[in-house]
């Protein structure tokens, strides 16, 4: 690195602050929105892909894994004759209100699932079992809603669509992209929570048996069940995602904060390094005069910009993971995986160097002659 | 003695078409090696386009420059860099430092440019601080020096690649008499003892006294020349 890029760098030091406040708000404001995004497209579709189910079967015009609508339970019937399928069982998703036993009300998505083969019910239960759900009027809710639904321990009562419930067992990392948290109970139980009739169900899942291919079989699905949808599960992992994240906006408009931050870095770091530059006009003119080549004025710049990238990336990233641990408090995750965290690194060197390019221009068309102005 | 720069029917033309300003017109000029050669005129004159054309730092209009024998009118932007690296020292009226480096810095810097390795080049930076007395101002940044110090810094940068031609902008201008002198003592035994041309653009009459030729301009032309003796 040149003598000169670290040096005039730390020289100013009201500059170098100002340079990295942009440059820390920019990566920060960047890290939160994609953080968040990425927390979008974790918890719309966390129910889909931690249920361990391969084939969806839906009533037509499935909009999203939590907008389904009823279809006869005995189409499962017709499921279980396709070759290739191990298991189907009846599921349900569907929002209801629950009330808190101050009487308040909180909407809630009720998930049925079968509790002998497992299927789409809580990956990881912190309290209680799976079990306890056989017990009538029995839920189970996750321990981060808690305070939302007023659960103060396990046995508490209280009512999902004026039906009494009673929480049995606590779930972690259930989250939900919704406002409403999930309330797991068996599938019976579900029906009168929804106000399904007996024979009704929203979903039939699948699990496929060895070596069974999910492609030929859903074809062989959608050939016997005309009337039905056929969802691999990573189709319906896609489908709810880019409703949830694409369709309603909200994914677009995280990615737009994220890509404001990344607009407004660029602006507030252009103007410093800029003004850093025109400060310095005189220098590279009397660079140029003694020798230097342009080639050299664009090392000095661009090192400056790298090296501002650099600190304001160190500051930034403690800032941002500061913030992630906060919002795991929150009901908005924020995820900031390692990959995301270097790449955002790569980004702050980008960002720089793409607002030190007027700089750069600038500097390589003085004048050397300039030197000679007393 | 070596001619080192040669100049030839030069010319040097600002704008075009009505406003076209004639800023030098047929120039002939030799400079030789071990000489200090000042060049003074009144403001406006064009003494220091002159100087910016030797230097390779303006390109003439029209007729030839030759620095050590190369012809440097019509070489490509690219190629001037390496021509002022090569041959020239520059020193200016307002010293031109870095005021972010210190005293060493500022002369390692031209190294630096050069290629010379940073360990090396705080080394040749000390030596050439020592000739010129600034030896124990090595650490101090510009903004703590006098302005003859900043001048003897300017001239130890300006020796970094050891170049044969000094070229020097009004370098007394900004000093008072004590140091102009010694600034002038430091170019004149440049010139005198270790064989640089050494060329000033100067309004300075002190400056008189130690150039062995001294050539005045008026209207972009040469109108006089005279040696020591006559000066």
């Amino acid at each position: 690195m040149t003598m000169l890029a670290v040096k005039n760098l730390l020289h100013d030091k009201v500059r170098l602050v100002v340079t990295l406040t942009g440059v820390i708000f920019a990566l920060v404001l960047i890290a939160v929105q994609f953080g968040l995004f990425l927390g979008f497209l974790e918890t719309s579709s966390n129910i889909v892909e931690r249920s361990g189910v391969d084939l969806w079967v839906t009533a037509p015009g499935l909009p999203h894994v939590n907008g389904g609508s009823a279809q006869p339970e005995r189409r499962r019937y017709k499921v279980l004759e396709v070759p290739g399928v191990a298991k189907a069982e009846p599921y349900t998703l569907g929002f209801g209100n629950w009330k808190l036993p101050s009487g308040a009300k909180e909407s809630v998505q009720v998930v049925g699932y079968d509790l002998e083969s497992g299927m789409g019910g809580p990956a990881e239960l912190v309290a209680g079992s799976g079990n306890a759900l056989l017990a009538d009027d029995s839920v189970i809710v996750d321990e981060h809603y808690r305070n939302k639904l007023g659960v103060t321990a396990l046995g508490q009562t209280a009512e999902i669509n004026n039906v009494r419930a009673r929480v049995v067992g606590y779930t972690r990392g259930m989250l939900s992209f919704t406002t409403a948290p999930y309330v797991f109970t068996s599938f019976k139980h579900s029906q009168r929570y929804m106000n399904l009739d007996r024979d009704q169900t929203i979903f039939v899942v699948v699990k496929l048996a060895a070596g069974a291919d999910a492609q030929s079989v859903k074809r062989a699905l959608k050939a016997a069940l005309p009337d039905s949808e056929i969802f691999t599960n990573s189709e319906m992992a896609w489908k709810t995602k880019s409703y949830w994240v694409f369709s309603t906006g909200a994914g677009i408009t995280t990615l737009m904060g994220a890509a404001l931050g990344l607009l407004v870095g660029i602006v507030v770091v252009a103007q410093t390094i800029y003004a850093a530059t025109m400060d310095h006009l005189r220098e590279f003119g009397t660079l140029k005069a003694i020798g230097a080549t342009n080639r050299y004025l664009y090392r000095v710049i661009v090192e400056q910009a790298v090296l501002s990238a650099a600190l304001g990336y160190g500051v930034a990233i403690v800032v941002a993971m500061a913030v992630v641990n906060a919002a795991r408090n929150g009901d908005a995750l924020i995820l900031l995986p390692p990959r995301v965290a270097a790449g955002l690194f790569g980004l702050a060197v980008l960002m720089c160097i793409a607002a030190s390019v007027i700089s750069i221009r600038k500097a390589t068309r003085i004048d050397p002659a300039i030197v000679f102005r007393a | 003695m070596k001619t080192v720069i040669e100049i030839r029917n030069l010319e040097k033309r600002y704008g075009s078409g009505a406003g076209q300003v004639r800023a030098l017109e047929d120039v002939n000029l030799d400079v030789q090696a071990g000489e200090v050669l000042a060049l003074m005129g009144p403001s406006g004159s064009g003494k220091t386009t002159l100087l910016s054309i030797m230097g390779c730092i303006l390109q003439a209009s029209g007729g030839s420059v030759k620095v050590n024998g190369r012809e440097v009118v019509g070489l490509r932007e690219s190629e001037l860099p390496r021509i002022r690296l090569t041959h020239f020292g520059f020193i200016f009226q307002s010293f031109n430092l870095f005021p972010a480096l210190t005293v060493r810095e500022n002369v390692a810097i031209a190294l630096e440019l050069r290629g010379t390795p940073r360990r090396e080049a705080r080394r040749v930076a000390d030596r050439l601080l020592a000739d010129v007395g600034l030896a124990d101002k090595a650490s101090r940044q510009p903004a703590d020096l006098s302005g003859g110090q900043k001048q003897r810094t300017a001239i130890a940068r300006a020796l970094a690649g050891d170049p044969q031609i000094v070229l020097a902008d009004e370098p007394t201008a900004a000093l008072d008499s004590v140091s102009g002198k010694t600034v002038m003592e430091i170019l004149s035994s440049l010139a005198h003892d270790r064989g640089r041309a050494v060329v000033i653009v100067t309004h300075d009459p002190r400056v008189l006294g130690f150039a062995d030729r001294v050539v005045r301009i008026a209207d972009g032309r040469i109108a006089d020349e005279a040696t020591e003796a006559a000066a």
